[in-house]
C-alpha cells in the first residue's frame, strides 16, 4: 500500500489527518505535497484536498514560493536568534498555517529547532468583512449605483446592498433623497471602509477609531492565533540530511539502515482503522447472559416458536380467560393460522377443570372456561409459554431436577415509545426441584446478579397471575440513588403444575428480565429503537465495546 | 397494576399517625405495594395541561400507590389503612356481620327472565345509617371507579350502582327492555331521555362512550326499577338522577349487575367490607334478597363468606424456606388479616375473610407467611440438585457461526420479526409470499401486519437508514423467520435463516458468493456436486435481477436458498440507490 492509499484510508474515517475538529498544519503541509493526479481513485483524499482549499488565503497574499520553506526558515535562523511565526507570516506575506507546517516538519529532525507556544490576539475579517473587502462597502456601492444621473430609491432597495448601503450613505451625506429619487450630494468619495478592511486583511495596522467602527459593524472580530516562538535548537544546522520515511526490505538486506536518518513517527495521530465485521450489541449481551446461565448449570430451552396457542401461552399457566393480558390491546392475535386444534386431551381437561371449578386444593376462578379462547393463536407474550411446554414434557418423561433458561423474543401489542417495542427479548430462568423454597430462589438471584456486577439486592412481594409467592427483584442504583426494579420472579402456582402431572412436592420457580434494558444501561442508549430494529445507527454497532456485565 | 392516589392528610388520618415519606415507602415495599410518586392535584394538572389550567387547584400532597392487581380490598384508603394497621398489629381484624333484618323484611330485587339475554346476574346490599363526609364520599365514588376499571373489566363483567334508599321504595325489579321503552332522567341531567336518545347523547361523552358497546347491539337493555317505576339505573351505562347519593345520604342501596357471577360477589363484598366502617354499627351490612322470577330461585347477598382452609406448617415452611412453629406461623397470618388457629400438630385452620378473595390456594397462604416474615429476612440457600447445562443445538451452531461471519467482515443487524405485508410481498416482487405468511389479526400499525418470511426486508431497511455510511456496507442477520406449516400443532413454525447483503457501487456477485463459500467452509461443507457438498445453479427468482440469480443446493440435494444480485425494483422499493448482492439460506439442515 502506498502512502497515498494509506492517507486515503485515514481520511475515510476522519475529516482531517490528525482528527475531527479542524485541519492542522500537518494537513496543509501534506496537501502541498499531494498532486492533482494523485487524487484519481482516492475519493476520500480528493474530498479532503478540495475541502482544505476553503481554508486557504486568497491568492494575492501568497507572494513567496512555498517549495523550500524549511530551508528558508533555517537560513533565517542562521542569521538571527529567534522569530515569531505569526509575525514572520505577515512579513513574508504567507499563510501562517503553511509556515507552521514547515516548522513542524523541521521538528521531525531532533534538536534542530527549539519552539515555544505563543498566542496573539489578532483582528480577522468576518464573512461580511471579507465580502466588503472584495466587493466594496454597501454605501459605496449605493453611491456608484446612483451615478451622476440619480436613481429611484425603490430600485436601490431591490439591490442586495440597498438597505444597509442607503442608511450608511445618507449618514455620510454622500447621497440625499428627493421625492423618491436618490441623488449624489458629494462628487468625490473614497470607500474608506473597504480600504481599512483590506489593510487589516494584510496585517497592516489601522487607526483605533476605525477598528472600533468596523467592530461595531461586525465586519471584523478579535481572534486568538496560536503561533510558535522559534529559536535554534541544540543541534542547529542549515544542512539537513535526507530523512527516510520508513524502513524498507532493501535497507534490511543491505544493512544501510545503520547510516540513515528516519523521520519521526507522529504518535499523536490515530492509526488506520482495520476493516472488520461486528456483532450486534444486543447479541453481545445475550452471549454474556447465556454464559452466566451455563456456568450455573441451566440448560437452554427450545424457544424457536413465536406462534403459540392461547392454551400454552395463558391457560396452561392458570391465567383466566378474562385476564386483561388476553385483550387485543396487549396481545397480537394471529388471524392466519387462526387456531390450534391439537392439544394433549386429558391435560386440557384438567386445565379446564382447575380454571372453572378449582381442584388440587384450589378454589379455582369459577367461570365458564371456553375451548375457543384456548384455541386462539397468538404471538407468544412471554417465553414462559415454552417453559410450560417443557415442564409438561418433564412431567410426562418422569420428573428430574432441572434448571432451564431461554433468551428469546416475545411480542406485545403495546403503544411504542422510547422504552417499549412491540417485540423484545425476555431472559428467563426456571428451576424445578423437590422442596424448592423462596430462600433457594433468592440464593440463585444473589449469584446470578453478582455475575452481572450487581450485589445490592432486595426483594418486594408482588402479584403475578401464575406465580405465588411472587417477588420483584430490586437493585440499588448508585447513579439514581434509589432502588430500581431489575426483574420479576415467583414460584409457579400448584394450579399450573399439578394438572401437568408433576409430583406434589416439586416446586418450580421462574424469573425473568428483559435483555434490552440492561443493554441500554450498559451502553448508555436512551431510545430502544436505536438498539433494536432497522433504525439502528451502524456506527453504534461498529463501536460498542465487548460486553463484560460485571465491569 | 392499579394505582390509587390518596391525599397525605387523609392517609395520616386513617393511619392515625404521620408517616414520613421514607417510612411510608419502606412500609409499602415490605407489604408488597409501591409508593410510585408523590404529586398533587395541582402538579398533576400542570404536567398535563400547563400552569394556567392548574392555578385554582389544590397543592396538597397526594401519594400515588401501586396496588397488586388481585388485592381489590386495598383500592381505597379505608381498606389500605385497615390492612396495614392490622399488619402493624395496631388494630385487630374486624368481624364483618349481617345486620338484623328490618321489621318490614329484607329489600328485594326481582329478576325478570329477559335479563338472561343481556346481563343475567344481579346482587345487592344495604348500608344503614352511614355518615359520609366530603372525603369518605369522594373515596366511595372513587372505589367504584377503581373496581369498574379493574376487576369489572371496564364494566363488562360487573357494573355497580349506588342509590339513596330513602328516595326509592322496594321491591326492585331488574328487567331488560327495548331501548325505546326505557325513559328516565339520568345522573347529572335535567330532563328525561329514552335509552335510544342516551346512546346518542353519550356517544360524544369522553367518559361514558367506552361503555356503550357493552349493550348497544342488544335488542333489550338492562334496567332496574323501584316499586313505583322509578329508574334506579341502566347498567352498565348510567344511574338515574332521582336516587343519586349525596353527602347527606343515610341509607345506601347497592346493586351490582354482572355477566360473571363470581366477580359480582367479590365486588359487592369489597364495597360493603370497606365502607361499612362508616355505618352507625360499624362492619355490619344489611342483606338484599334476589329472586329469579322464572325459576323461583332465591339468593341473599352479600355473601360475606368466611372461608376455612387447613394448611400444614411443613408445607408452608418448605415453600418459603423457614422453620416456624405453629403458633409463630399463626401470628404472622393474623398480621395479614387471615385468622389462623392451631388445630393439631403441624396443622393450622385458616379463616379467610371476605376482604381476601385473592386467596385461592394454600400457596396464597404461604405467600402471606413469607410477606409477614419478610422476604429480606430469609437465609439464602442454593438449589440442592446438581444439573448439567446443555445448549440448544441450533443456538449453539448459530452463535459459533455468527463469530465467523463477523470475522469475515460482515456486520450483524437485528430486525423485527414483524413487518408490513408489502415488505415481504410487493417490495420483494413476491406477491404469493403472503399465502405462506403468518398474519396478525389486530395490528396497531402497518409495521406489524405479518411475521417475516424472509430476512432480506429487514436488512434492506437497515441499509436504507444507514445510506450515508462509508461503502461498501456488508450486513448479515442470523435469525428466525416464520412460515406456515400444517404439520405443527399451531400451524406455523420458525425457521433459522442466514441472510447477508453487499451494498456498493457494483453488485459484487463474486463477493457475496465468496461469503457463501466461506460460510460453507465454516460449516465443513465443500463445493461439489455431490451428496455431501454444495453448489449453486442458475435459477429465476423475482427478487433478483434476471439471469443473476442462483439457487443454493446443499448436502443431500436440499435447496437451501438463493443468491444473486437484487432486482433494481427491489432496491428502489426500499429507498436504496446502489446495486446490491444478496444471499439467504436455511441453516437448519446443518444441525
Amino acid at each position: 500500500m502506498t502512502d497515498l492509499d494509506r492517507l486515503n484510508q485515514v481520511l475515510q474515517d476522519q475529516p482531517y489527518i490528525e482528527g475531527f475538529a479542524q485541519p492542522s498544519s500537518v494537513d496543509f503541509s501534506t496537501r502541498s505535497a499531494v498532486k492533482e493526479k494523485d487524487l484519481k481513485g482516492r475519493e476520500h483524499l480528493e474530498r479532503w484536498f478540495h475541502h482544505l482549499s476553503s481554508f486557504e488565503m486568497t491568492a494575492d497574499t501568497v507572494s513567496r514560493s512555498t517549495d523550500n520553506f524549511p530551508q528558508q526558515i533555517l537560513d533565517l535562523l542562521a542569521s538571527s536568534t529567534e522569530f515569531n511565526s505569526i509575525e514572520l507570516a505577515q512579513q513574508w506575506k504567507v499563510d501562517h498555517q503553511k509556515l507552521i507546517g514547515a516548522i513542524k516538519s523541521l521538528l521531525a529532525n531532533e534538536g534542530v529547532l527549539a519552539t515555544k507556544d505563543v498566542t496573539e490576539k489578532r483582528l480577522e475579517l468576518t464573512n461580511e468583512g471579507v465580502q466588503f473587502a472584495n466587493e466594496g462597502s454597501p454605501e459605496f456601492l449605493v453611491f456608484q449605483f446612483v451615478g451622476t444621473e440619480g436613481a429611484a430609491q425603490a430600485d436601490i432597495m431591490k439591490q442586495p446592498f440597498g438597505k444597509i448601503g442607503m442608511a450608511k450613505a445618507m449618514q455620510a451625506k454622500w447621497v440625499a433623497v428627493d421625492k423618491g429619487t436618490v441623488v449624489r450630494k458629494s462628487t468625490d468619495v473614497v470607500d474608506s471602509t473597504r480600504k481599512y478592511l483590506e489593510s487589516l486583511r494584510l496585517g497592516e495596522d489601522v487607526d483605533e477609531n476605525q477598528k472600533k467602527e468596523l467592530k461595531k459593524r461586525k465586519l471584523i472580530s478579535e481572534v486568538n492565533i496560536k503561533g510558535l516562538l522559534v529559536s535554534k535548537g541544540e543541534s542547529f544546522t542549515t544542512n539537513l540530511a535526507k530523512q527516510e520515511a520508513d524502513l524498507t526490505p532493501e535497507m534490511i538486506a543491505s544493512g544501510s539502515w545503520k547510516n540513515k536518518q528516519f523521520k519521526k513517527y507522529n504518535f499523536e495521530s490515530l492509526g488506520v482503522v482495520p476493516s472488520s465485521g461486528h456483532l450486534h450489541p444486543l447479541m453481545k449481551v445475550r452471549s454474556e447472559f447465556r454464559q452466566i446461565f451455563f456456568s450455573m448449570g441451566f440448560s437452554e430451552m427450545a424457544t424457536n416458536r413465536y406462534v403459540e396457542s392461547s392454551f400454552w401461552n395463558f391457560d396452561a399457566l392458570f391465567q383466566p380467560q378474562q385476564h386483561p393480558a388476553r385483550d387485543a390491546h396487549d396481545t397480537f392475535f394471529v388471524s392466519d393460522p387462526a387456531i390450534s386444534t391439537k392439544f394433549p386431551e386429558d391435560y386440557l381437561e384438567r386445565v379446564k377443570t382447575v380454571h372453572s371449578k378449582g381442584g388440587y386444593g384450589s378454589a379455582g376462578y369459577n367461570y365458564d372456561w371456553k375451548i375457543e379462547e384456548a384455541q386462539k393463536n397468538v404471538l407468544r407474550t412471554h417465553t414462559t409459554a415454552v417453559s410450560a411446554r417443557q415442564l409438561y414434557q418433564l412431567a410426562q418423561e418422569g420428573f428430574r431436577p432441572s434448571k432451564l433458561f431461554s433468551i428469546d423474543r416475545v411480542f406485545r401489542n403495546e403503544t411504542l415509545d422510547a422504552t417499549h417495542l412491540a417485540e423484545f427479548h425476555q431472559v428467563e430462568g426456571v428451576i424445578a426441584e423437590k422442596n424448592l423454597s423462596l430462600a433457594h430462589l433468592i440464593g440463585v438471584f444473589t449469584e446470578f446478579f453478582k455475575k452481572l456486577g450487581i450485589t445490592n439486592l432486595r426483594f418486594k412481594p408482588t402479584y403475578n397471575p401464575y406465580t405465588e409467592p411472587s417477588m420483584e427483584i430490586f437493585a440499588y442504583h448508585q447513579g439514581l440513588a434509589k432502588w430500581v426494579e431489575i426483574g420479576n420472579s415467583g414460584m409457579f402456582r400448584p394450579e399450573m403444575l399439578l394438572p401437568m402431572g408433576l409430583p406434589a412436592d416439586v416446586n418450580v420457580a421462574g424469573y425473568g428480565l428483559s435483555l434490552e434494558r440492561p443493554t441500554m444501561i450498559k451502553y448508555g442508549i436512551n431510545n430502544i429503537r436505536d438498539l433494536f430494529g432497522s433504525k439502528i445507527d451502524l456506527d453504534v454497532v461498529y463501536n460498542t465495546p465487548i460486553c463484560r456485565l460485571d465491569k | 397494576m392499579p394505582t390509587v392516589g390518596i391525599k397525605k392528610v387523609i392517609l395520616d388520618k386513617h393511619f392515625n399517625r404521620n408517616y414520613t415519606e421514607k417510612e411510608f415507602d419502606e412500609l409499602c415495599f415490605e407489604y408488597g405495594l409501591e409508593l410510585d410518586e408523590i404529586t398533587s392535584e395541582k402538579a398533576a394538572v400542570e404536567k398535563e395541561r400547563g400552569t394556567d389550567a392548574a392555578v385554582d387547584l389544590n397543592d396538597q400532597e397526594v401519594y400515588k400507590i401501586d396496588i397488586p392487581a388481585n388485592r381489590y380490598d386495598l383500592l381505597s384508603v379505608e381498606g389500605l389503612a385497615r390492612a396495614i394497621r392490622i399488619f402493624k398489629q395496631e388494630i385487630p381484624s374486624p368481624q364483618y356481620k349481617f345486620a338484623e333484618a328490618p321489621k318490614s323484611g329484607l329489600q328485594k330485587i326481582i329478576v325478570k327472565k329477559q335479563t338472561a339475554q343481556v346481563r343475567p346476574f344481579v346482587v345487592g346490599a344495604v348500608l344503614r345509617n352511614i355518615s359520609f363526609d366530603a372525603d369518605s364520599y369522594a373515596s366511595f365514588i372513587d372505589l367504584q371507579d377503581k373496581l369498574h376499571q379493574n376487576i369489572c373489566r371496564k364494566r363488562t363483567l360487573v357494573a355497580i350502582g349506588t342509590h339513596d334508599l330513602d328516595t326509592v321504595q322496594g321491591p326492585f325489579e331488574y328487567r331488560a327492555e327495548a331501548p325505546k321503552d326505557i325513559k328516565f332522567k339520568p345522573l347529572n341531567q335535567t330532563k328525561e331521555y329514552t335509552a335510544e336518545e342516551l346512546m346518542t347523547l353519550y356517544s360524544s361523552d369522553s367518559h361514558l362512550k367506552a361503555y356503550l358497546p357493552i349493550i348497544q347491539n342488544h335488542p333489550v337493555y338492562p334496567v332496574i326499577y323501584d316499586k313505583n317505576g322509578v329508574v334506579c339505573s341502566m347498567p352498565p351505562i348510567i344511574n338515574g338522577e332521582h336516587s343519586k347519593i349525596t353527602l347527606n345520604t343515610k341509607n345506601v342501596f347497592i346493586e351490582a349487575t354482572a355477566t360473571d357471577k363470581q366477580k359480582a360477589f367479590v365486588v359487592l363484598d369489597t364495597i360493603v367490607t370497606l365502607f361499612s366502617q362508616y355505618c352507625a354499627k360499624p362492619f355490619t351490612v344489611e342483606q338484599v334478597e334476589v329472586v329469579y322470577e322464572e325459576t323461583g330461585v332465591k339468593e341473599v347477598y352479600p355473601l360475606l363468606a368466611y372461608r376455612e382452609m387447613t394448611v400444614t406448617t411443613p408445607e408452608i415452611n418448605t415453600k418459603i424456606g423457614i422453620q416456624l412453629k405453629e403458633e409463630e406461623m399463626a401470628t404472622l397470618l393474623n398480621k395479614m388479616s387471615l385468622k389462623a388457629e392451631v388445630v393439631g400438630k403441624e396443622t393450622l385452620k385458616v379463616v379467610v375473610p371476605p376482604t381476601r378473595h385473592d386467596i385461592l390456594h394454600a400457596c396464597d397462604v404461604a405467600e402471606d407467611v413469607g410477606v409477614a416474615y419478610g422476604y429480606n429476612n430469609l437465609v439464602t440457600r442454593l438449589p440442592e440438585s446438581n444439573t448439567v447445562a446443555v445448549a440448544f443445538p441450533i443456538n449453539k451452531l448459530c452463535d459459533n457461526l455468527r463469530i465467523e461471519i463477523a470475522a469475515a467482515g460482515w456486520t450483524e443487524a437485528l430486525n423485527f420479526a414483524l413487518c408490513s405485508r408489502d415488505d415481504i410481498s410487493t417490495k420483494l416482487r413476491q406477491p404469493e409470499a403472503l399465502s405462506q405468511a403468518v398474519h396478525i389479526g389486530n395490528p396497531k400499525t402497518l409495521e406489524f401486519q405479518v411475521a417475516r418470511t424472509s430476512l432480506l426486508p429487514g436488512l434492506l431497511k437497515t441499509l436504507a437508514s444507514n445510506r450515508d455510511m462509508p461503502l461498501p456496507l456488508k450486513l448479515f442477520e442470523l435469525q428466525d423467520v416464520i412460515v406456515k406449516d400444517s404439520t405443527m400443532d399451531v400451524g406455523a413454525r420458525n425457521e433459522r435463516r442466514l441472510a447477508a447483503v453487499y451494498y456498493n457501487k457494483a453488485a459484487g456477485f463474486e463477493i457475496i458468493q465468496g461469503f457463501l463459500d466461506r460460510m460453507m467452509r465454516m460449516l465443513n461443507v465443500n463445493p461439489a456436486r455431490a451428496d455431501n457438498g454444495y453448489y449453486i445453479e442458475a435459477d429465476e427468482n423475482p427478487t433478483y435481477f434476471p439471469g443473476r440469480c442462483a439457487k443454493i443446493i446443499g448436502p443431500k440435494g436440499v435447496v437451501l436458498g438463493h443468491i444473486g444480485a437484487l432486482h433494481p425494483e427491489v432496491i428502489t422499493s426500499f429507498g436504496l440507490t446502489l446495486p446490491c448482492g444478496a444471499v439467504e439460506f436455511n441453516v437448519e439442515p446443518f444441525l
